[in-house]
């Protein structure tokens, strides 16, 4: 099995290589920017789960090279994770359309780029597995962080039109939303501990929804019923919440 | 972000940062703003607590390892947990764990951790090869007992105060199994365990759980916990399943009446010619690993561990002096794990020395600070010193009369100005 993570320096795509490698012995490719922490997560990898890995250079807004990478890559994927993503600064977003246009296209525009690409060779193959990190930021605007949501948004609307478009060619998408996850993207900001996921523990759930041929699951599971909430606030009260 | 060691007690409010590549680490070191390095926060009081934090979490790749001699390197934020899980199927094993597998690498060094083998092994720095530290100027330098040996004396059991160890090379040993032949053999009174100590002396691990509410008679009664490597039998990871305590989990259920009642049914579970069998590694050395968050059953004003060694000389009468102290407390201690300690190392600040040490966990009360005043005087007059990684209160006396190695200590942190970068609340505290 060949598992190609995009966005391999990702604390999340990490973990689900690691999974993937302990549990499949699949042969695991990186895809990132920064080569250096590429190369060092690989040989970790290697060393670990006595399995292959290799790391890849890949820039999800070098949209003119996503061909040559997917002809590139040692054999065609089994299972492709989109891990990749920018929460960027919501406030400097509202004043700076080059901070907007970096969330919208790093978390929307890339993803849609190189998944088009990936998605029609497994379509021809008739089988695979493409998993998408969304958010359940996608899935209700909010003051907070309503670029980096509305970018998430599309993405997933993009995700479920690729599932039944799949669908037919026995390919799998899965459509993950996590909750918060201590990561480096969220090392700033002040989680709550009781709703916040470790990478490991995502990364688990992510393999066993691949196993279990699921279409979207929320990890962890609390979050399908706080989204549940949030998205049933009718929207005269919601515009005056503070959330 | 709100912070505490393994204790619960204290608390600090701490801006916490991360990194996964060493440039980053050079940066933060850069701003000349003092900080503590934090690996899984295990340290028991207040040695990884400071207002700024550098968490070495995501610095936790395992850099290379060779099958045929089993010289490991890997990042300093990599897990024991981490090691035995990739090479105990494999059949090689640390050479010297504490009593939980939860700690990173760069704790252990730190900390100069020990473990049940003590008496034969030594700390966890005599496994270290080498290893790789950032200095206040955004230098990096490996050091090992030969090559800036100033360094290294200084950075094992040095509690971060020496640098970020960023990477090491760790020896491990080879097992054919990961199963334990354990012996447990029951001690009628404090003489009667230490002289199964000096019985027992070749064992490869060796460790006593004393019951500290015994009085009179049966004072120091305890059951001495042996162990070697099976010599053969499986090499399999066999995890127990773990249990979580609950944040609400009520303190005051761990008060004295039910420690009695568990320390009676613990020493009475073995009969008077003591138990043998054969138990998996993860259960002979990291019993309470089972129960994750574990230190939520002292509820919410947390605990303390207080382990001191005293030198063996003396040691008996101390510790009878000691124990009878603490019996009459009336305050309860489940805890409490007594061994005997191999020789001491060239380590500036490493705590092991020829001599017992026992340690104590006592929930935060307000009969416990007048106690353990007691027991650091009692300490002291044996010639004897408080482990750094566990402390959370000793006062700088206490460490000056306990640590010879402290002046060298403190003028090599001058030295490579360190003193203004590396701080802990710890380090603070008792002014190293
Ligand atoms: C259940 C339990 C059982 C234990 N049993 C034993 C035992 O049997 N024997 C024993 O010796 N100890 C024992 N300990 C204590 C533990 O082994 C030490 O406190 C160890 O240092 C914790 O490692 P950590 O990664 O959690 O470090 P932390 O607690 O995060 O930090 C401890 C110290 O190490 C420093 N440090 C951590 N990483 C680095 C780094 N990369 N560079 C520089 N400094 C660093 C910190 O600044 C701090 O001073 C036990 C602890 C628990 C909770
Ligand atoms: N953390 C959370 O709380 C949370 C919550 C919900 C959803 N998510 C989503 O889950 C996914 C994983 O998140 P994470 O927390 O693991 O993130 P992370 O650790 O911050 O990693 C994000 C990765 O995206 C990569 N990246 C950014 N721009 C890129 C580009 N143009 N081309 C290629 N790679 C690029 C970066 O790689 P390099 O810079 O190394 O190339 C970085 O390693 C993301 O899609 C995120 O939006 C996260």
């Amino acid at each position: 099995m060949h598992v190609l993570i995009l966005g391999g320096n990702s604390d999340v795509g990490a973990a689900i290589a690691a999974v993937f490698a302990r549990k499949q012995g699949a042969f695991i490719t990186l895809a990132s920017r920064n080569m250096e922490l590429g190369a060092k997560k690989a040989k970790d990898i290697t060393v670990r789960y006595q399995v292959e890995a290799r790391a890849v250079s890949f820039d999800a807004l070098d949209y003119d090279s996503h061909v040559d990478f997917v002809v590139g890559l040692e054999s065609p994927p089994d299972v492709v994770v989109a891990a990749f993503g920018y929460l960027g600064d919501q406030e400097l977003a509202q004043q700076d359309f080059q901070e907007a246009r970096r969330i919208i296209e790093t978390n929307y525009l890339g993803a849609v780029s190189i998944l088009e690409i990936l998605a029609r060779d497994m379509e021809q193959r008739g089988r695979g597995t493409i998993i998408g990190l969304g958010s359940v930021a996608g899935l209700r605007g909010r003051q907070s962080n309503y670029i980096y949501g509305s970018a998430k948004g599309g993405f997933l609307v993009y995700l479920s039109g690729l599932r039944n478009r799949l669908h037919k060619a026995g390919v799998q998408v899965l459509t993950v939303l996590p909750g918060f996850v201590a990561t480096k993207m969220t090392e700033h900001l002040d989680l709550p501990p009781k709703l916040t996921a470790t990478p490991e523990q995502v990364a688990r759930d992510v393999y066993s929804a691949f196993r279990f041929k699921r279409n979207v699951i929320y990890t962890r599971w609390p979050w399908r019923w706080i989204m549940t909430v949030i998205r049933s606030i009718p929207e005269f009260l919601f515009k005056r919440t503070d959330i | 972000m709100r912070l505490s060691g393994w204790g619960r007690f204290p608390w600090c409010e701490a801006r916490v940062r991360s990194f996964a590549q060493a440039g980053e680490a050079a940066s933060f070191v850069g701003r000349e703003q003092p900080f503590i390095v934090r690996g899984l926060g295990r340290s028991y009081g207040d040695s990884a607590l400071a207002q700024d934090i550098l968490l070495t979490r995501r610095f936790n790749h395992i850099l290379d390892f060779c099958p045929s001699t089993g010289a490991l390197s890997c990042e300093a934020g990599v897990s024991l947990d981490e090691i035995i899980a990739a090479f105990l199927p494999r059949g090689w094993f640390l050479p010297v764990v504490p009593g939980t597998r939860f700690v990173t690498v760069g704790g252990a060094i730190a900390g100069d951790v020990h473990g049940k083998n003590h008496h034969s092994a030594g700390c966890f720095s005599s496994c270290v090869r080498s290893l790789v530290l950032l200095l206040p100027n955004g230098e990096v330098r490996t050091c090992s007992p030969t090559d800036n040996r100033d360094l290294f004396t200084a950075t094992c059991g040095g509690m971060g105060l020496t640098g970020v160890i960023l990477a090491a090379e760790l020896a491990l040993r080879s097992v054919s199994s990961s199963m334990i032949e354990q012996k447990v053999v029951k001690a009628r009174n404090l003489a009667h365990t230490l002289e199964l100590f000096e019985e027992h002396g070749d064992a490869e691990y060796s460790v006593a759980w004393v019951d500290t509410l015994a009085q009179g008679e049966g004072s120091g009664r305890s059951l001495l916990i042996l162990g070697e490597h099976a010599p053969g039998g499986p090499l399999r990871l066999a995890e127990p399943k773990a249990v979580t305590i609950p944040s609400w989990f009520p303190g005051w259920l761990l008060g004295r009446p039910v420690a009695k009642i568990f320390n009676n049914l613990k020493y009475s579970s073995i009969s008077a010619n003591g138990a043998q069998g054969v138990v998996p590694l993860h259960s002979f050395f990291f019993p309470l690993d089972g129960l994750l968050e574990w230190n939520r059953l002292y509820g919410r004003k947390g605990f303390t561990q207080y382990q001191f060694v005293i030198p063996k000389q003396g040691g008996p009468e101390g510790l009878a002096a000691i124990l009878s102290r603490i019996a009459g407390s009336g305050l309860a201690s489940y805890l409490a794990v007594l061994k005997l300690f191999g020789p001491a190392n060239a380590n500036m600040l490493s705590f092991p020395m020829a001599g017992y040490t026992l340690a104590l966990d006592f929930k935060i009360s307000s009969g416990l600070p007048a106690l353990l005043h007691d027991l650091d005087r009692m300490v002291r007059e044996q010639g004897g010193r408080l482990y750094l990684a566990k402390d959370a209160r000793m006062e700088p006396a206490m460490l000056e009369a306990g640590y010879p190695g402290l002046a060298e200590f403190r003028d090599l942190r001058r030295h490579y100005g360190m003193d203004t970068v590396f701080s802990s609340l710890q380090s603070k505290r008792l002014g190293v």
